[in-house]
């Protein structure tokens, strides 16, 4: 590491208050690339692993170091500032799936190591550049406000307190990896993200340090909402007490469908907006193809109206993407942070704000 | 937010979800109705609750377990939980339960510095993690607050600790300073309102963006009993804590006196009491308390209004309904004005934007609001000659109309009750309205829309095949280009119905309407050149989400396969069982039957919910809200029922049917005779496919209630029909000519009581006699109503027998047309509309059911048993389809 975190993060500070940061792209799209088999996937640690893992992406930390590393230096050589790691679910829950919810905590560790050591690889190429790691907390494969069961609408598979616990130790794992920032993304049950973000704060308590969070909803369809039913400002009446360093939105839409409810976000929230849209929406073949040049167009629209800090891409996005929006940004101004009234403001599915 | 409560910035949180203080929500939730219980949630956010306030404080209760259940309950219910929750508990083990079960970001309620600072900040730092915002009492380690310097002393240090040392957003903080009942007769307590009030003003001052709230209702506690004193005493409490800085409350919103309608002298009383302004004030207050008791209202007709300007007698006349003067008021007010059209425009538009701000407000309710209309149009009326003389002399004069709209109920239906009071209403507001009556084609509500350049159509209907019928409308008018918005309106329609099937067919705004009451605000905002687009665009964003949920819902809902399904039938010990056989088959006719037998069995439940007034009779006579408003309902249609019989308006007419008869399968066959050989008609039934755990529970068919052929036994089954709705139309007209729709309207739900006192009366007269299989039934009405009696009647088209198209078979079964004078309509509605009919099983285990989704091979099973193609039937049955038909 050529840097601590202590200093990282000053510059952060310094960078995001003067342009805006580009976040990486996908890496399940990228992963895909490689065409593992399952054989591709335990590698050799897993090679006798009782059940089929083709699929668990985050266990390539563990299996396949390698293929991380070099996904993750393709998005800082397409100009990416901040690095997601690889742990959209590297959690107890998420990993029951594969029966490797023993492994999470060393999941988050790995993935965390990694991507430093990408960054701190890129930043010895270019002397003065400073990369950045986020920790992902996906949203888990269950809901805490959501019954699994129509005829028992009060019925559960998940409770806030498991979701507290799981993440905790995610958390846990994430620092001491060497994250910078926590990022809780792709939200689509906010009352996951409360608890995610209720044991970002006990961890935080628990090791002395506090961290930029990033928080990221996800807004289903064009109904503008979450499926748990929000609005975006409800949503982020709901998380705003955590004092995020970014609020915004990723998945599920493309940069054309999302505009509108980053920009609702970005007139609402005091605090940096980032958004990462899926390249486009998926074709009849779940593929996605929206080119760099039209999401980079888009999204550089984005960025000439002031709407974001930091960018990125989500699900069918390349470093090509990451390169063209990186391209489209340079040179625009970030979105200067608007003065809110202080009101009191909470939410059901709706907002609700009542001034003093 | 609604209009009001954003004037006034006062914030009603919601309090009958709390079982410390609603006896009526504590036993549900002990009962473990929790459904009952969220209807009791909804009810407070119709009502206008901007916070509903969740409490679970009982001694009886897992407190924990039913916060959990109860909110998680609301979270599946999106007309419920759009509302931020107040969780409410003195126990932080519930409070903690609530945090973890809501999304959004709620209020606790609450916590306070009584066992001191340290657990005080302990749950304030847990709180703030939760994200939740809190209300902290006016209590500390030396007890409660009562004086106003004691609470802000308290107030004062809870926010600095919780500001200072812990960095809790002061916007966040909402203070309860303590409201104490005055009045009580105890000196001390004389000033206890003041104190409140004069903290309320002092925190507001020196403590930045917090909030003060409180339990409005203590207030008045010792004058438990008398409902109007109390709200009195809750509204001129109020108006003074709001001045002061009170800007949230724990209230009933619907409850509250209008500061300015309470009479004087009371006012100055309670005034006296709230504001400590004289040692007698509490003495004073129990001298007039008597006179404002609910009951002890003295009904004088009152005159002196009439000693009022033209404009003032106007307005008085259309928001009491008094029709009596309207005429010569009218006239006068013509004589003053410059044109007859600036009456409409001035003093009765004047008149009627009261009416309709009460209404809104929750202060008038529909049958006040409908007698207004009488008023209005009875005075429009008498201008119309004068309007139209103009006309001729003038031609370019407008009409001040806020626009047209076209009223139809669509082809195949006859129920127009609830179309005819939302034409009502929107009258009431100036709109146009063109109402095309009942059994509407689609093409004539298209040429009418087109010809009258409506701004609007809406449709109505009541039956199931409307449904239909209003999604064929809705592609018609795509694919003619039309661009108007389409209201959709009636007692079988509704949101998911419409967002899922009618939204999909009509790009230029599809609105599903819940009632009379909501019909304004839409059809205004539909009309205003600003609103309109970010309306429609809203309820469009609105419906892909119910369709969304709706088809998250679908993939879940799995079915048994028919086969499954039948083979969980209801199983009866038929071997064991004698089936009572008629001492005669055939059909009894009943012609011109003596309506006035019938009034005693009249259920009058219904006929309040058609006058969206809700609550069971007789108790909604005396309800707190609408119980004025009830009796007063309740009286007009008694006497309307005084005419009817006396002067012999309606006819009514009944025919029922007996015959032998066995199930085949689903099937029932009916026989020419005892000797059960030939086979005159087969009745097809439908069977439940619901999963079934462990077939804990069968999967009903109508069929089950009959022995089967295979079983030897000589089983009955019967049919009937009863109306009571003959030469109805000529008084509906002259009711109508006369301008007079609150009389036409009420005609029509006397009637549809009628009919229904009388189908359960011949049901009663067929199980003692006509059958006579409980020759003994002694029965009172209130048992009747409640249906506790042996055997079923369900009628086709209702959720046991959902295909409607059954109805032709019993109608040829009874030659019903030619015996009663009742026919149907294509799409199997009875006309006159006033009409019931059904079948008759006999079986002690015989009950109501509801069939439900069904299955694709179930469906094709029927139209094979029916004969009919398969298309044909999922058209009749499209509503309970569990499954997209392929078309």
């Amino acid at each position: 590491m050529t840097t601590d975190r202590k200093t990282r993060l000053e510059q952060l500070s310094d960078a995001i208050s003067a342009r805006i940061l580009v976040l990486d792209g996908a890496m399940g799209t990228m992963v895909q690339s490689y065409k593992l088999d399952e054989a591709g996937y335990r590698g050799e640690r897993f090679k006798d692993w009782g059940r089929d893992i083709k699929g668990n992406n985050d266990i390539l930390c563990l299996s396949q170091p390698d293929i991380l590393l070099e996904i993750h230096k393709a998005y800082l050589a397409a100009g990416a500032d901040i690095l997601e790691t690889n742990t959209f679910s590297s959690t107890t829950i998420a990993q029951a799936d594969y029966g490797m919810e023993a492994l999470a905590k060393e999941m988050n560790i790995e993935s965390a190591r990694i991507a430093r050591q990408a960054s701190a690889e890129a930043e010895a190429e270019t002397p003065g550049r400073t990369c950045f790691v986020a920790g992902a907390l996906g949203p888990t494969n269950r809901t805490a406000s959501i019954s699994p069961d129509v005829n028992d609408p009060g019925k559960r598979n998940t409770s806030f307190d498991e979701l507290r616990v799981s993440y905790h130790e995610a958390i846990e794992g994430l620092i001491e990896g060497g994250v910078d920032l926590i990022l809780v993304e792709t939200i689509f049950d906010t009352l996951n993200a409360k608890a995610a973000l209720f044991a970002v704060e006990d961890v935080f308590e628990q090791v002395g340090e506090r961290l930029p969070i990033m928080i990221s909803g996800t807004i289903t369809d064009q109904s503008g909402r979450t499926l748990s039913g929000q609005t975006a400002e409800a949503f982020w009446n709901s998380v705003r007490h955590v004092d995020p360093f970014t609020v915004g939105l990723n998945c599920a839409l493309g940069a054309e469908q999302l505009r509108p409810y980053v920009a609702e976000l970005a007139r609402l929230s005091d605090t940096n907006l980032c958004a990462y849209p899926n390249a486009g929406l998926p074709n009849e073949f779940g593929e996605y193809d929206q080119t760099p040049e039209e999401m980079g167009e888009l999204i550089g629209e984005w960025a000439k109206d002031g709407l974001v800090n930091v960018v990125g891409g989500c699900c069918g996005t390349t470093p090509d993407h990451i390169h063209a929006i990186a391209e489209a940004i340079a040179n625009k101004a970030p979105r200067p942070i608007p003065e809110v009234e202080r009101k009191l403001r909470l939410s059901g599915l709706e907002p609700f704000a009542l001034a003093s | 937010m609604t209009e009001k409560a954003a004037s006034s910035m006062f914030v009603n949180i919601g309090e009958r979800t709390n079982v410390t203080g609603s006896a009526k929500f504590k036993n549900l939730i002990l009962n473990n109705d929790f459904e009952a219980a969220l209807d009791v949630a909804r009810q407070q956010v119709e009502n206008g609750a901007q916070i509903i306030d969740i409490n679970m404080d009982e001694a009886m209760l897992d407190s924990e377990a039913a916060m959990t259940r109860f909110l998680n309950l609301v979270a599946s219910e999106p007309d419920i939980s759009r509302v931020p929750i107040m969780i409410d508990s003195s126990k932080w083990s519930v409070i903690e339960a609530g945090l973890k079960c809501v999304q959004g970001k709620p209020i606790v309620n609450s916590i306070s510095l009584k066992e001191g600072k340290g657990p005080f900040l302990e749950q304030a730092k847990k709180l703030k993690r939760y994200g939740a915002a809190v209300v902290v009492m006016a209590f500390d380690e030396g007890g409660q607050a009562e004086t106003a310097d004691r609470k802000v002393e308290i107030c004062t240090r809870s926010y600095k600790v919780l500001t200072e040392e812990i960095g809790f957003p002061p916007e966040d903080i909402i203070f309860d300073p303590n409201v104490f009942a005055v009045a009580t007769g105890i000196e001390e307590h004389n000033s206890y309102a003041l104190e409140f009030i004069e903290a309320t003003r002092r925190i507001k001052e020196t403590l930045p963006y917090c909030h003060i709230s409180g339990g409005v209702s203590n207030i008045s506690f010792s004058f438990r009993g008398n409902e109007l004193l109390r709200e009195a005493m809750h509204s001129v409490f109020l108006y003074h804590a709001i001045k002061a800085g009170m800007d949230m409350g724990i209230v009933n919103a619907g409850q509250l006196a209008v500061y300015a309608d309470i009479p004087d002298d009371l006012r100055e009383r309670v005034e006296d009491v709230m504001l400590n302004r004289r040692e007698d004030a509490t003495d004073r207050l129990l001298e007039v308390a008597d006179q404002y008791r609910g009951d002890g209202k003295k009904r004088v007709v009152d005159l002196s209004w009439r000693e009022k300007s033209i404009n003032e007698r106007l307005t008085h006349a259309l928001v009491n309904g008094i029709a009596d003067f309207i005429d010569e008021d009218t006239e006068a007010a013509r004589v003053n004005a410059d044109r007859p059209l600036s009456v409409i425009e001035g003093p009765l538009m004047d008149g009627m934007n009261v009416v309709g701000d009460l209404f809104g407000e929750g202060k008038m309710f529909l049958p006040q609001v409908v007698k207004s209309a009488r008023v209005m149009k009875k005075a429009v009326a008498h201008l119309i000659p004068f309007i139209e003389k103009e006309k001729a002399e003038n031609p370019d004069a407008d009409s001040g109309s806020k626009g047209k709209i076209v009223l139809a109920t669509v082809k195949g239906d006859v129920h127009d009750i609830g179309k005819n009071i939302v034409g009502v209403v929107l009258q009431c507001n100036n709109f146009d309205i063109v109402d095309l009556g009942v059994m509407v084609p689609c093409e004539k509500i298209l040429e009418t829309a087109k010809n009258e350049n409506a701004d609007i159509i809406g449709l109505s209907g009541l039956i199931t095949p409307s449904l239909e019928e209003m999604v064929y409308v809705a592609s018609e008018m795509k694919r003619q280009d039309y661009n108007v918005p389409l209201l959709i309106g009636g007692a079988t329609t509704s949101k998911v119905h419409t967002a899922v099937k009618i939204a999909p067919q009509y790009d230029n705004g599809v609105i599903y309407v819940t009632d009379a009451s909501r019909a304004v605000g839409v059809a205004s905002k539909l009309l205003s050149k600003t609103k309109r687009a970010p309306f429609v665009a809203g309820v469009h964003k609105d419906y892909a989400a119910v369709r969304e949920a709706h088809e998250r819902g679908q993939k879940d809902k799995k079915r048994f396969p028919l086969a499954s399904a039948r083979a969980n039938l209801f199983k009866i010990d038929w071997t064991s069982y004698e089936p009572p056989i008629p001492s005669e088959y055939g059909i009894t006719v009943f012609e011109e039957y003596d309506l006035a037998e019938l009034t005693s069995r009249i259920d009058w439940t219904p006929f309040f919910t058609t006058w969206e007034l809700k609550g069971k009779y007789p108790g909604i006579l005396s309800d707190r809200v609408v119980g004025e408003t009830a009796k007063s309902l309740h009286n007009d249609a008694l006497a309307m029922l005084q005419r009817v019989i006396g002067e012999q308006w309606l006819k009514a007419n009944a025919v029922v049917g007996l015959w032998p008869a066995n199930s085949v399968g689903d099937d029932i066959e009916l026989y020419e005779d005892a000797k059960r050989k030939n086979v005159i008609s087969t009745l097809h039934t439908l069977r439940q496919q619901m999963t079934r755990k462990d077939n804990s529970r069968a999967n009903f068919a109508l069929a089950d209630f009959l022995a089967p052929k295979t079983s030897g036994l000589q089983d009955t089954i019967g049919a009937f029909v009863v109306t009571t709705g003959l030469c109805i139309e000529e008084h509906v007209k002259a009711f109508e000519d006369d301008h007079d729709d609150y009389s036409s309207i009420m005609l029509k739900a006397v009637a549809d009581r009628l009919a229904e006192a009388f189908a359960e009366r011949l049901h009663e007269r067929t199980r003692k006699d006509i059958w006579g299989y409980v020759p003994n039934e002694d029965l009172d009405n209130e048992a009747l109503v409640s249906e506790s009696y042996q055997g079923i009647r369900p009628a086709p088209g209702y959720p046991a027998c959902p295909d409607h198209t059954e109805k032709g078979l019993i109608w040829d079964l009874l030659k019903a047309e030619q015996n009663t004078g009742v026919s149907l309509t294509e799409s199997f509605a009875m006309w006159p509309a006033s009409s019931v009919s059904g079948l008759y099983f006999s079986h002690p285990e015989s009950r109501y059911f509801g069939v439900g989704k069904i299955e694709k091979d179930q469906v094709q099973d029927y139209a094979q048993r029916k004969g009919m193609d398969l298309k044909t039937v999922e058209r009749w049955l499209a509503p309970n389809l569990n499954y997209t038909p392929a078309h």
